[in-house]
C-alpha cells in the first residue's frame, strides 16, 4: 500500500540538507514502528522516495515523502505515532493513502509555490511597495535572464515558468515551475529584477519559505496544479 | 522555537550548519533558569567525531537524570566556524541551550587521544575562558578532564581546575553534590577544589608539588594542600548492570563516525598485551549480564531508529555468552533490516558462521590484529595469537567465500629486530599461499587481497612497555621501509599491499603521553602558532610543533629515545589503578626474556586489581 506523507520544516533544522533529512525519516520510520516495506538483497532498504529537494537554509509547509508500507499498517494511527517521535521543528500534516497505480511524487512534480521576504535587518525603506514592484515586473511579456550553469551561461526566459506572482504586504508568493523539466528557484526569480535594476541581489538578504508542491492536474483544465496531497485519500 | 547562537548569515556560509545547531532526537530540553548546575561535556574534536563517543553519551544521559542538573554538549567548531568566531568574537557555546559555555559552572572535557589536546586550548579560548586554571576567577566554569588519557594528566596539569580519574559513572554525583553545597553556602572556587579533592578519583592538579633531578627527571611529587590525597586510585564500576544505563541515545542528523547503536559488552580485558593501555588500566574484566543487554538492545534500537547494532569491548570473543547474545541478535533483528556487526571478533568456525550471517561475505574483509610478524616478538608483547591460529583462521575464511584479509601490526616495539619486522611481509604472504594452495582455481572470486597496515609504537603510561625506549622518527621510517622492500620480494605481492602511518605525529604522540607538566608550555605554544585538529593529516603541521619544542627548551629525546631506570618516578605513579608498578617491571622483564603470561582465565597473574574485589577475578568464585 502506498502513501504519501505531507510534512513541515521550520525553524533550525532548515539548516540539515537533503541526504540528512532522508535519513531522519528512514529513523523515525523506525521509531514510530511503521510497518514500511524493504526491497530485497543482503542489505535491504526501506521503500521511500521524496518529492523535492529542499535546499538547506529554506524552510517549508509543504514537504512529501512517499512510502511503501505492509497492508497491515494502520494509517488512521500513523500521522500520530510520527508525530509523537519527531524532532522539533518537523511536524507530519498528513498521513494519505494513493490508489496502487499512483507515479511517485518526484516524476509528478511540476511547481512549488514559496514565499519571499526580507531576512531582519536587509529591509528596504519601503517592504511592502518593494514587493509591488517586483509583482509588476513580472506582469511582463517576456523575462529575460542569464543563467549560469554547469555548462556556462544560458539565457532564459522566466515568464512561462512563472505561474503565479503575488505582493501580500511585507512578502511575496509565488507558484515557479519546479521538477525534473525546468527548475526554477524562487532565488532566481529575485535575480531577474535585480539584473534587470543592473545590481546583483544582496547575500542572506531574502528568507525563503516552501508553501506547496503541485502536481499537474491531469485531465482538467482549470485548476492548472493540484497539491501532491490532494492525490491521496484521506483516511484519518 | 529554539534561538540559535549563531546567525542565520555565518550558518549559511559555514559546511555542515548542522554541527552547531543541537536539537537531535531525544536531546535533553530544560529551561536551565531551574537548575542548580550547568554541566557543558565537550569532546575536543569535531562535531562528527565527538558524536561518536558512546562515553559522553552515558554521563550526559547521567547527569540529565537529576533534575538540578542540566548538562549540554559542545564540541570544536571546524577550521570554518573558528575562524568567523575569532574575528567575531564570539563566544562558544552548548548546542542545547545555546548558552556562552563561559556561563556554565563545569566544563568538562573527555581525553580520548593525545593529538587533541590542542583542540583543549581551542575550546576553552573560544569559551572565553583564561586557559590557565591559576588565571581563572570566581565565576569561571571549573574545568574537569576525565577520559583515557587523564591517566596521565600532567602535560594538562596547568590548564584544568581538576581531573576525574577513572569511570565516570560512580562519584560525579557526589562532586556535584558538593559543587552545590560549596555554592549554597557562599564557598570560593578554592574551597570548592578542597572539596573535591576528598572526593576519590577526584585530581586537582594545584594543590601539589613537583620537583625535577638534575637529569630531569622527577625528584618528588607531593600534595601542599592538605585536603590533596597522596594517591589517586582510579574510579571503577563494579557491577555494570547495576548502574543507571543509556535507554536513549542521541540520534545526529548528520552522518558520524559511529551512525548505530553502541552495545558495550563488558569492560576491561584478560589478555594482558604489554602494548595495551586500556586493557591494563581497565582491569578487572567485568561483563554485563545477558539479559540485561538483550533489553537494552531493543530499548536502544527502538528509541534511536538506528539501522544497524554494534558490539562494543576490548575483545568481544572473551564475552562468555557471546554466542547467545549474537543468535538472538540475529534472530530478534535480522528480519527488520537492522545490521548487526560484529568488531573485535576473534575469526574461528564460530565467528566466521555468524559473520556469514550478518553480512555480505563477499564484499566484506576480515580482520587480524596480529601486531608483529614473527612468533618471536609476538611472545614479547603477549599477544597470544599464534601463526597457526591466523593461518587456520584464513582458511576457514577462505573456504567461507572471504578472499579479503586486514592485519594490523605495530613496528618499533621493544627488542624488534630485522627479522620481526620482515616477518610482517611473510606472514601476509604466507596467507596469500594459503588462498592459492587451498581454493581450487574454479572456486576462486578473482585473487586474494592481503592489506598489511602497521602503526609505530608508542609507550603507553600503566603499560609494561612504559619504561621502553620510543623510536625516532627516523628510525620509524627505516623500519617501514624494511618490510616495504621484504614486500616486494614476495612471490605473490601483487596480491598484497602494505600501508603504514605518519612517523611526525607518532613521535608527538610519544612525548605527549608520557609527558611531565613541563610539556604543557609545548601544547600551549604550538598551539599559540596555529596547531589544532592535529590528529587531522591535512592540518597536522610538525613545523609548528619542532618550533614550539625549541621555543620552550624541551628536549623531545627525553620524553622518547630516553631509557627509563626501574626506580624512575613517573608524572603518573601518583595514581592507582589497580594494576601495580610491581606486576608492570615483572611482566617488562619478562617481556625482554621473550616469556608469555598466561590471560586472566587461565591463571591470575597477580597483578593487583584483585583488591576490587569482583569481575573476572573472582569468575567462578561466589
Amino acid at each position: 500500500m502506498k502513501v504519501r506523507i505531507k510534512f513541515s520544516k521550520q525553524g533550525a533544522m532548515k539548516f540539515i540538507g537533503h541526504l540528512d533529512v532522508m535519513r531522519y525519516f528512514q529513523k523515525a520510520m523506525r521509531r514510530a514502528e511503521v510497518n514500511i516495506c524493504y526491497s530485497g538483497g543482503f542489505s535491504p532498504h526501506q521503500i521511500m522516495s521524496f518529492a523535492a529537494p529542499l535546499g538547506v537554509g529554506i524552510t517549508s509547509n509543504g514537504e512529501y515523502l512517499d512510502i511503501e508500507v505492509e497492508d497491515t499498517e494502520d494509517l488512521r494511527t500513523m500521522k500520530e505515532r510520527l508525530n509523537g517521535v519527531m524532532a522539533e521543528g518537523f511536524s507530519i500534516l498528513s498521513c494519505r493513502r494513493l490508489p496502487d497505480d499512483a507515479g511517485n511524487a518526484m516524476s509528478l512534480v511540476a511547481a512549488a509555490e514559496y514565499t519571499v521576504s526580507f531576512r531582519p535587518g536587509y529591509e528596504p525603506e519601503n517592504t511592502e511597495n518593494w514587493m509591488k514592484e517586483i509583482a509588476a515586473f513580472y506582469d511582463q511579456e517576456q523575462i529575460r535572464i542569464t543563467k549560469k550553469t554547469k555548462k556556462g551561461e544560458k539565457e532564459l526566459d522566466l515568464k512561462p515558468l512563472v505561474y503565479g506572482m503575488q505582493a501580500e504586504g511585507a512578502s511575496l508568493r509565488m507558484t515557479i515551475s519546479t521538477g525534473s523539466t525546468e527548475n526554477i528557484k524562487p532565488e532566481l526569480i529575485l535575480d531577474a529584477y535585480y539584473q534587470a535594476m543592473g545590481q546583483e541581489r544582496p547575500a542572506f538578504a531574502f528568507q525563503v519559505q516552501r508553501e506547496e508542491v503541485y502536481a499537474e492536474n491531469a485531465g482538467q483544465k482549470s485548476p492548472r496544479f493540484v497539491s501532491l496531497e490532494m492525490l491521496g485519500e484521506c483516511v484519518e | 522555537m529554539r534561538k540559535l547562537a549563531l546567525s542565520d548569515e555565518i550558518l549559511l556560509s559555514i559546511q555542515q550548519p548542522a554541527r552547531y545547531i543541537g536539537g537531535e532526537v531525544n536531546m535533553t530540553v530544560k529551561d536551565p533558569s531551574k537548575v542548580d548546575v550547568r554541566f557543558a561535556m565537550c569532546f575536543p574534536d569535531v562535531y562528527d567525531i565527538g558524536m561518536s563517543h558512546l562515553g559522553i553519551q552515558i554521563l550526559y544521559d547521567m547527569f540529565n537524570r537529576r533534575e538540578d542538573v542540566y548538562c549540554e554538549r559542545v564540541y570544536s567548531p571546524w577550521t570554518d566556524l573558528d575562524k568567523i568566531m575569532r574575528e567575531q568574537n564570539i563566544p562558544l557555546f552548548a548546542l542545547e541551550s545555546q548558552d556562552p559555555i563561559k556561563e556554565f559552572d563545569f566544563l568538562g572535557i573527555t581525553l580520548q587521544y593525545e593529538m587533541s589536546y590542542t583542540n583543549v586550548l581551542q575550546i576553552l579560548e573560544l569559551s572565553q575562558i583564561p586557559l590557565h586554571a591559576a588565571d581563572r576567577g570566581e565565576d569561571c566554569p571549573l574545568v574537569i578532564g576525565g577520559g583515557p588519557c587523564a591517566y596521565n594528566p600532567e602535560p594538562l596539569a596547568e590548564f584544568f581546575d581538576l581531573f576525574y580519574i577513572g569511570e565516570g559513572e560512580t562519584v560525579y554525583y557526589e562532586l556535584l553534590d558538593r559543587y552545590k553545597a560549596n555554592k549554597a553556602a557562599g564557598g570560593t572556587r578554592k574551597q570548592f577544589l578542597e572539596l573535591a579533592a576528598e572526593v576519590p578519583g577526584i585530581y586537582v592538579p594545584s594543590f601539589y608539588e613537583v620537583t625535577y633531578q638534575e637529569d630531569g627527571t622527577i625528584k618528588s611529587f607531593t600534595p601542599n594542600n592538605p585536603h590533596a590525597k597522596e594517591t589517586i586510585t582510579k574510579e571503577l564500576v563494579m557491577n555494570l548492570d547495576e548502574v543507571p544505563y543509556l535507554e536513549k541515545p542521541l540520534v545526529p542528523y548528520l552522518k558520524v563516525a559511529q551512525d548505530r547503536v553502541v552495545l558495550e559488552i563488558m569492560r576491561g580485558c584478560i589478555r594482558g598485551c604489554r602494548f595495551c593501555q586500556a586493557g591494563n588500566v581497565y582491569r578487572p574484566l567485568r561483563e554485563k549480564g545477558l539479559d540485561f543487554l538483550k533489553e537494552h538492545a531493543i530499548q536502544m534500537l527502538k528509541s534511536t531508529g538506528h539501522e544497524e547494532i554494534s558490539l562494543s569491548s576490548l575483545s568481544s570473543s572473551d564475552y562468555t555468552q557471546l554466542e547467545e547474545l549474537i543468535t538472538f541478535l540475529i534472530d530478534e533483528f535480522k528480519g527488520k533490516g537492522v545490521n548487526i556487526s560484529l568488531p573485535s571478533l576473534r575469526i574461528d568456525a564460530f565467528s566466521l558462521d555468524v559473520m556469514s550471517k550478518v553480512q555480505d561475505v563477499k564484499k566484506s574483509s576480515l580482520t587480524f590484529a596480529p601486531e608483529a610478524g614473527s612468533q618471536r616478538l609476538r611472545d614479547v608483547i603477549n599477544k597470544g595469537l599464534t601463526e597457526e591460529d591466523i593461518l587456520n583462521g584464513a582458511s576457514q575464511a577462505f573456504h567461507g567465500g572471504w578472499n579479503r584479509v586486514k592485519l594490523y601490526f605495530m613496528l618499533g616495539l621493544p627488542t624488534e629486530t630485522v627479522e620481526d619486522m620482515e616477518g610482517i611481509a611473510l606472514l601476509s604472504e604466507k596467507i596469500a599461499e594459503t588462498y592459492y594452495d587451498e581454493i581450487p582455481k574454479e572456486q576462486r572470486h578473482g585473487k586474494v587481497q592481503v592489506v598489511a597496515s602497521s602503526s609505530f609504537f608508542v609507550p603507553k603510561p600503566f603499560t609494561p612497555f612504559q619504561w621502553a625506549r620510543m623510536c625516532t622518527k627516523e628510525e620509524f621510517i627505516e623500519r617501514a621501509n624494511i618490510v616495504r622492500r621484504k614486500f616486494r620480494e614476495m612471490l605473490n605481492y601483487k596480491s598484497l599491499k602494505y600501508n603504514w602511518h605518519e612517523a611526525e605525529l607518532t613521535v608527538l604522540e610519544g612525548v605527549l603521553a608520557r609527558g611531565d607538566r613541563r610539556t604543557g608550555a609545548v601544547i600551549e605554544e604550538a598551539y599559540k602558532n596555529g596547531a589544532l585538529f592535529d590528529s587531522w593529516s591535512e592540518y597536522f603541521d610538525n613545523e609548528i610543533w619542532m618550533k614550539a619544542f625549541e621555543t620552550c627548551g624541551v628536549s623531545i629525546d627525553f620524553y622518547t629515545t630516553r631509557e627509563r631506570s626501574l626506580d624512575e618516578i613517573f608524572p603518573w605513579d601518583f595514581i592507582d589503578t589497580g594494576v601495580s608498578k610491581e606486576f608492570l617491571k615483572r611482566e617488562w622483564q619478562k617481556a625482554i626474556g621473550e616469556e608469555v603470561t598466561p590471560n586472566c582465565r587461565q591463571k591470575c597473574a597477580g597483578c593487583g586489581v584483585m583488591k576490587f574485589r569482583g569481575g573476572v577475578c573472582y569468575e567462578g568464585k561466589n
